[in-house]
């Protein structure tokens, strides 16, 4: 039983190379757009792998998708919009920009331009302060009495 | 019975723990010198027993001791010896084992070399550091035990996933785990040096060899891992912004950033509350990675050992310690006053900028990492942030990093003179303007990513060479050049870990710039091109590893007719996982890495196979391990060494300003 179940899996798991030759297209600049194509899409059952990376079999069939509306004359964006339409954003590796996508996108440029404000201040009052405590009258006049010997 | 007496050494630890974490605690509020001296004995007996433990599972892996379920899920009779003790923490239990032993270990080492510390701030640390320990040890013995028996032993093992039967994988955790806990003893002085409610340049002092230290384990531990997933995973990738790698890139972009700020803290009295916040984010990020890793909240590719039921243990150890450390923080940091005062321009203010790009780079990579956490909880939607996003949004930051760093290095202290400093460094970025020219005539136009890539890179070295020129002062040039040994390690350490970062960048761009790829089928016997290459399929034969089939290619790559090497790729099977493996083959090059791939037989004949030529590949490395060098020979800086660092830094304006 032991045997056949290996036998069965090692069948299954049979290692397959990410993009096959047999599923490239002959075309070099179509080709070229479909594996930046393909790495922009996550295989759905895999934990975190792009299509173009992944041995699975959805993987294949989906390249297979991509190259398919390629050749076809899609746009990479239409390419992208019709696996999307399949298989949610989840496929996406590079969330969109749009909605509460935004804050995604923005979290980075906003905090660099409050922590810089934020420095800023903080070098202000820092610099204003030593004026604040700076000498009185009475000192001033014995400083200048002492430079002056 | 070995094993009993490891289980048994784990329970006294957490008891050895629990009076480190206490009693030297309530000695050094009420000032009794007894209670405190508690600490010293407690760290050391911890440290003593987890090691004891840790043997003892060692033990049980490498005698193949199946009465254990670790070591059957984890080990096999066949697999080789150097696999047998990794396998020790290649595994959740194990891997927490090492964590705690890392730990205790910093703590010791605490006792050992922190004879010149304060007696309250040293009981005060040890008793973090033990309250920490004592956390994870209970975590460790009432979720994740080792040392759990079987009552039926099977004949033998599960195996370790072949993928982690590797050298480079294992040493990586070790690396990476010495790093992660290092920033431990970064968060015990920040929250003891605030429950005393003093931070000085001693303290920062104290701080900054512990934070290096952190920071070069970390810095081995990421390009190790990095270089594994280059040759192993079989299309010659090595940063793929996976959540697992992420974790431990957020406490090394943090650490960084805390190492920079020290020195604000020791030279100027400046930045002390930052500095503080950091050293408690620095040890947030590694705990905050622990649970990444430990609960596979965010599956990854990397999650081979995961349970999210002990997640929620982990978070509550982050919650309890990040809470009361940032309660803490916010009752106390009013009362840190800063002392020295800086001008706009000057090195004070290019180091915040250091550490506003840093901390804004982690933030960054952690939102894009819990993101997908986020959107699912807040509006249920199934999202990815994965490579394109990060490079795009985490690129920026760093450029801008590399683009001040040399300025900032050569910035003297409290008031600069942007025009003469610049003036200095007019050779360096000459020579990066014409770097970039060249490389995109060169290129012939297309993407700027090699270009700029090139021209930071040699803008950081040449930045860097100018800095060291700069600190052998005045006179003729050869009497200069003779000053250069003489110069401080710290000085050297300083350049060293800045020309690395411009090596590493250089390295990162070009093998995104110019990558050559050739997929393709081959008969034995065919030829076809690679780049500049010829490559030859002349067999492929079947054979058997120790515990592993293997199907090996013998292919030959010749340049003009003339042989460059023979390279030998695998494609492995391991029975007793039923997993395949890619061996690649590599050509390991000054300039260039040949990198060689077998695939599935094809239908039609031939073979699948898979030919890249990497540009620099290996200077990817070469740069980590130069910042990691930097960092070990500033670690070992004369006054480190000497134990006077107490009593010079009570003159903190020593150091001369340029």
């Amino acid at each position: 039983m032991r045997a056949i179940l290996l036998a069965v899996l090692l069948l299954v798991a049979g290692p397959v190379l990410a993009v096959q030759p047999d599923e490239m297209l002959s075309d070099p600049a179509l080709e070229a757009r479909a594996r930046e194509i393909s790495r922009q899409l996550r295989c759905p059952v895999c934990q975190g792998e792009s299509i173009d990376d992944s041995n699975a079999q959805i993987s294949r069939d989906l390249r297979l998708a991509v190259r398919e509306r390629l050749v076809a004359g899609d746009s990479d964006a239409e390419v992208i919009d019709y696996v999307v339409a399949r298989y949610g954003e989840f496929v996406l590796f590079n969330p969109r920009a749009t909605g509460s996508g935004l804050i995604l996108w923005l979290a980075g440029p906003a905090m660099l331009l409050a922590g810089a404000a934020i420095a800023i201040a903080a070098q202000r009052r820092r610099t204003r302060t030593p004026e604040e405590a700076a000498l009185t009258a009475e000192e001033q006049a014995r400083l200048e009495a002492l430079t002056r010997e | 019975m070995i094993v009993e007496l490891g289980h048994f050494a784990l329970v006294m630890a957490l008891a050895a723990a629990l009076v480190q974490g206490t009693l030297p605690l309530i000695g050094a509020a009420r000032g009794d010198g007894r209670l405190m001296a508690l600490a010293a004995p407690a760290a050391n007996a911890q440290f003593l027993l987890i090691a004891a433990a840790f043997a003892a599972l060692t033990w049980a892996f490498v005698v193949s001791d199946f009465s254990l379920v670790l070591v059957t899920n984890n080990s096999h009779t066949l697999k080789p010896m150097l696999y047998k003790v990794s396998g020790v923490w290649g595994n959740h239990e194990g891997s927490l084992l090492l964590w705690t032993l890392a730990l205790s270990g910093f703590g010791a080492c605490a006792v050992w070399f922190g004879g010149n510390l304060p007696a309250t701030l040293r009981a005060r640390v040890l008793a973090v550091q033990g309250l920490i320990g004592l956390a994870f040890l209970a975590f460790m013995l009432f979720t994740s035990n080792p040392f759990l028996r079987l009552a039926v032993p099977p004949l033998n093992g599960a195996d370790l996933n072949p993928l982690l039967q590797d050298p480079g994988l294992a040493f990586h955790p070790p690396f990476l785990y010495l790093g992660y806990v290092g920033l431990s003893m970064s968060f015990s002085f920040a929250v003891a040096a605030l429950i005393e409610g003093r931070i000085d340049a001693a303290w920062a002092r104290w701080v900054r060899p512990w934070t290096l230290a952190a920071w070069v384990f970390l810095t081995i531990g990421i390009a190790l891992g990095s270089w594994w997933a280059y040759y192993e995973l079989g299309w010659g990738g090595f940063w793929f912004w996976d959540p697992v790698e992420n974790a431990s890139f957020m406490p090394w972009l943090i650490a960084a950033a805390l190492l920079h700020s020290a020195i604000v803290v020791e030279k100027r009295e400046a930045l002390k509350a930052w500095t503080i916040l950091l050293a408690i984010i620095a040890f947030g990020f590694s705990l905050t990675g622990t649970f990444i890793v430990r609960s596979g909240v965010i599956t990854s590719v990397h999650s081979f050992a995961n349970d999210p039921e002990r997640g929620i243990f982990i978070l509550m150890i982050l919650a309890v310690f990040m809470g009361g450390a940032l309660t803490l923080f916010a009752a106390r940091a009013g009362a840190l006053e800063a002392k020295g005062v800086f001008g706009m321009v000057s090195r004070e203010s290019a180091l915040v900028a250091n550490n506003l790009l840093l901390a804004v780079a982690a933030l960054v990579v952690f939102i894009g990492t819990v993101w997908p956490l986020v959107a699912e909880m807040l509006w249920g939607r199934a999202l990815s942030v994965g490579e394109p996003f990060f490079n795009a949004a985490f690129t920026p930051f760093m450029v801008l990093l590399a683009l001040i760093l040399p300025v900032g290095a050569l910035l003297p202290w409290k008031r600069g003179d942007l025009p003469g400093t610049l003036r200095r460094l007019g050779p360096a970025a000459a020579l990066a303007v014409a770097l970039l020219a060249l490389v995109w005539a060169v290129q012939g136009g297309g993407p700027v990513l090699g270009p700029v890539g090139a021209a930071l890179g040699l803008w950081l070295v040449a930045g860097a060479a100018t800095d060291l020129l700069g600190r052998t002062g005045r006179g003729p040039l050869m009497q200069r050049l003779g000053r250069l040994g003489r110069l401080p390690r710290a000085d050297w350490g300083r350049v060293t870990a800045h020309a690395g970062l411009g090596v590493t960048i250089f390295a990162a761009a070009a093998m995104h710039a110019w990558p050559v790829e050739v997929i393709r089928v081959a008969r034995e016997g065919e030829s076809f091109a690679l780049g500049r290459y010829e490559v030859t399929l002349a067999d492929v034969t079947e054979m058997a590893g120790p515990n592993y089939t293997s199907t090996m290619a013998e292919m030959q790559v010749t340049r003009n007719s003339s042989p460059v090497t023979t390279l030998y790729p695998e494609k492995r099977i391991y029975p007793v996982q039923a997993m395949p493996t890619t061996e690649a083959a590599i050509d390991y090059g000054l300039f260039r890495d040949i990198y060689l791939v077998i695939g599935d037989p094809q239908e039609g004949g031939g073979y699948a196979v898979r030919g890249y030529v990497k540009p620099f590949a290996n200077w990817l490395w070469a740069g980590a391990l130069m910042m990691a060098f930097g960092g070990l020979l500033s670690l070992t800086d004369r006054r480190y060494r000497v134990a006077a660092g107490a009593r010079r830094a009570a003159a903190p304006a020593a150091q001369p300003a340029e």
